[in-house]
């Protein structure tokens, strides 16, 4: 099953490869990670998802917990949560039926066109996994030329926050 | 306010962490700071011949002492032979920190001369890890990887210093933090009072309990406690290769070690347990056997520091998180408030059906093996014969192979701290650094490092250390002339095929060598030398001893779990098993 597992850390050099290779030497596996400074830049706030059963997850959870720059660690998937990643694709579009379809398709899913050429478009979206995913699979025919995608940042729903 | 360089406020440091002794070892990008060494006493250094050994020798210093134990290495070589000790420390939670000197911070990631990145090459073998990119964090930081190392579940902790750091042309004011705080690390030591009292009931209602514990019970310095709750119920104890010395050995309550070369009464004890109280021990795979055959009737009552060891390998019914030095007093005082009493007819039952197990096969009732003849020495009755010459009083440092089982099998310890070996990693070469550092910390007690003709010479330079710093430790070098352990797994396993594991004709003349180093070296081939030059050799209280004893070459270490089995799935000899 899929986790998403946020993380408070100290902003200090070494603290994310500490994060990572803990990963690797236990292995398990990362699908995404996203990291960045909070508010307070001396913490940094990790989102990781990987897969795993709730003994694994528990056990992810205790050995994040135990790494001396970790202040906060929670799995998401415990309780409700929003989760949402952004995403920018390029796709070829030379042919101005392809251009009137790929601009339909971004409506529907509440996308942005935010860079035009006389042969491409790139747009940004923003959403779930799940929501990225089906858009990919609605342009793939037009001929996506590159894709990017930031990785899962999460949130607890409600009244719950992560903070030191 | 005085005012001193990097290099100073490092030394400085180390003194007002209460640190009296550094082993170590100088080179190019650690020379600032072993110039400040020289320049004052409060600190004494000890030159090694190898960095492996300094940080095994810090590393049996601490486990003999119970204090932190401080290794000083150069840049890039010096850093990276300091490795194996960091992660042997690091696999048996021991204390320590290590003092690495770095290239120049300019120079950092340019592949300057004797450059390793060695925050990143320690990395999964540390508890933490520090780069200091400024002389005025040095203090603080030292305080810091002291904190860290000794509280909580203990470990090595690495500061890597680069040289410019320590620069003796940059002069500051010197200050020591008078209390460490850090907001992302709060050990606690308390259990959860809830689980507590539900681990008590459990243990009062066992009918066939057994106590068994780990490293954790003599890092945490619990023994006491441990001996206390053992004889309020009148369990039976079992030790982990870690915990020998936690419970007396030659206490009638004791069951002798457990898990792959452990007991016929410990392991099938364990088997047929309605309750395991675990304090301070892991479940680890040298201990349980295949974990899905792992004692199938037990309710798991687990004492651990670390949550990551709750029910990681085996699955707590009772975990409580906290230190065994909090928790067991505190077990101890609602027992005694306790209504409740242990079913005395169900523990007498119990102490039968263990004390049949010991006749029938234990190796304390009798003698499971053929005993020495002539020119054929058992290695087992070596051990005695250290045993009875030395008075059960000896701190004992093994190596690794046949010749540590043998000695954590027939060495009764009666006290903590004195059985030190690596036995998560399971370094051969630890043996005789780890003795140098008991030496050093108890100068007056026999120390004794039981080692093999393989792994006495993965550090054997240490002689030379031994004669500066006159560190009179006696060796015991069981020799077979092969590497026992592999060979036994080979006739076990690979029909006899002793692949790369006989050195034939290449030994070395260990008396000689001894004597080449300004020591002592003695030959022991017939059992009936045994104990007369044993005694010699431990009447030379002020001299280095190699006792270099040709053992049987045939002997294997039993019993010996089965592959796959559960725990009370043994062989007992070449031909007998459960």
């Amino acid at each position: 099953m899929k986790r998403i597992i946020s993380i408070l850390i100290e902003n200090e050099s070494g603290a994310l490869s500490r994060v990572v290779g803990l990963f690797a030497q236990r292995g398990y596996n990362i699908d995404t990670l996203t990291v960045a400074p909070t508010d307070d830049d001396t913490l940094s706030r990790l989102t990781l998802t990987t897969q795993g059963d709730d003994h694994m997850a528990e056990q992810i959870v205790k050995q994040l917990h135990k790494l001396i720059d970790t202040i906060k660690v929670v799995d998401l998937t415990q309780g409700a949560y929003i989760e949402r990643e952004l995403m920018l694709v390029k796709i070829k579009a030379t042919e101005s039926e392809i251009r009137r379809e790929l601009k339909s398709c971004v409506e529907i899913f509440r996308g942005h066109i935010i860079d035009v050429t006389p042969a491409t478009y790139t747009v940004q979206l923003a959403g779930d996994s799940e929501k990225l995913d089906a858009f990919i699979e609605a342009v793939r025919e037009m001929g996506i030329m590159e894709v990017v995608r930031s990785g899962v940042s999460g949130i607890a729903r409600g009244d719950k926050f992560l903070r030191v | 306010m005085e005012l001193l360089s990097g290099g100073e406020i490092l030394i400085r440091a180390l003194k007002d962490a209460g640190i009296k002794h550094v082993w170590g070892y100088p080179g190019g990008a650690a020379l600032h700071i072993y110039d400040a060494l020289y320049r004052q006493e409060d600190v004494q250094h000890l030159l090694v011949r190898h960095e492996q050994a300094a940080v095994h020798a810090a590393d049996g210093y601490s486990r003999s002492t119970g204090e932190v134990g401080t290794a000083l290495v150069t840049s890039g070589p010096g850093a990276t032979n300091a490795i194996t000790g960091i992660a042997t420390a690091y696999m048996d939670s021991i204390p320590m920190v290590v003092i690495s000197g770095q290239v120049p911070l300019t120079k950092i990631g340019q592949d300057a001369f004797q450059e390793t990145d060695m925050v990143g090459v320690s990395r999964p073998i540390v508890k933490h890890s520090f780069l200091v990119t400024r002389a005025e964090d040095i203090a603080e930081t030292i305080a810091k990887a002291y904190y860290i190392a000794a509280t909580g579940r203990p470990g090595p902790v690495v500061v890597d210093i680069p040289k410019d750091v320590t620069d003796p042309s940059y002069q500051i004011p010197y200050e020591y933090p008078a209390e460490v705080k850090m907001r992302s690390y709060q050990p606690s030591d308390k259990g959860h009072r809830g689980q507590i009292r539900r681990a008590v009931r459990t243990l009062i209602g066992a009918k066939r309990p057994v106590l068994y514990t780990g490293g954790g019970v003599v890092l945490d310095n619990a023994s006491e406690h441990l001996i206390a709750l053992a004889k309020k119920l009148n369990y039976p104890v079992t030790n982990t290769l870690m915990g020998l010395g936690g419970y007396p050995g030659t206490d009638p309550q004791y069951l002798g070690m457990l898990g792959m070369h452990g007991t016929y009464e410990a392991n099938t004890a364990m088997h047929h347990a309605d309750v395991i109280f675990a304090i301070g021990a892991r479940f680890d795979d040298r201990v349980t056997n295949d974990l899905e055959k792992f004692c199938p009737h037990a309710t798991i009552i687990h004492i651990d520091v670390d949550p990551t060891s709750v029910s990681k390998n085996i699955e707590a019914h009772i975990p409580i998180v906290g230190t065994c030095n909090s928790v067991l007093p505190e077990m101890l005082s609602l027992i005694d408030q306790s209504e409740t009493t242990p079913d005395s007819d169900a523990i007498a039952e119990w102490w039968q059906q263990i004390d049949q197990w010991r006749a029938d096969k234990g190796i304390y009732t009798a003698s499971r093996y053929e005993e020495s003849s002539g020119n054929c020495i058992k290695p087992q009755d070596v051990i005695k014969m250290l045993y009875k010459v030395t008075e059960g009083k000896a701190i004992v440092t093994s190596d690794v192979g046949q010749h540590q089982m043998f000695a954590a099998q027939y060495y009764l310890f009666d006290k903590p701290r004195t059985w030190i070996n690596s036995g998560g990693l399971g370094t051969m070469g630890f043996g005789l650094p780890a003795a140098m550092g008991c030496k050093l910390a108890f100068p007056d007690c026999d120390v004794a490092c039981v080692s093999g003709e393989g792994s006495i010479q993965m550090n054997i330079q240490e002689l030379s250390t031994c004669s500066q710093h006159n560190l009179p430790v006696k060796i015991i070098n069981l020799n077979n002339a092969a590497l026992g352990m592999v060979r036994q797994w080979q006739d076990m396993n690979y029909s006899s095929r002793y692949s790369e594991s006989v050195y034939e004709e290449s030994l070395p003349d260990f008396i000689r060598l001894a004597e080449a180093y300004g020591h002592v070296g003695m030959k022991i081939t017939h059992i009936d030398q045994l104990e007369e030059k044993m005694r010699e050799a431990f009447a030379m209280k002020d001299r280095v001893v190699f006792l270099d004893i040709d053992v049987d070459r045939s002997e294997h270490v039993y019993p010996m779990q089965m592959p796959g089995g559960s725990m009370r799935d043994l062989w007992l000899n070449k031909t007998e098993r459960t």
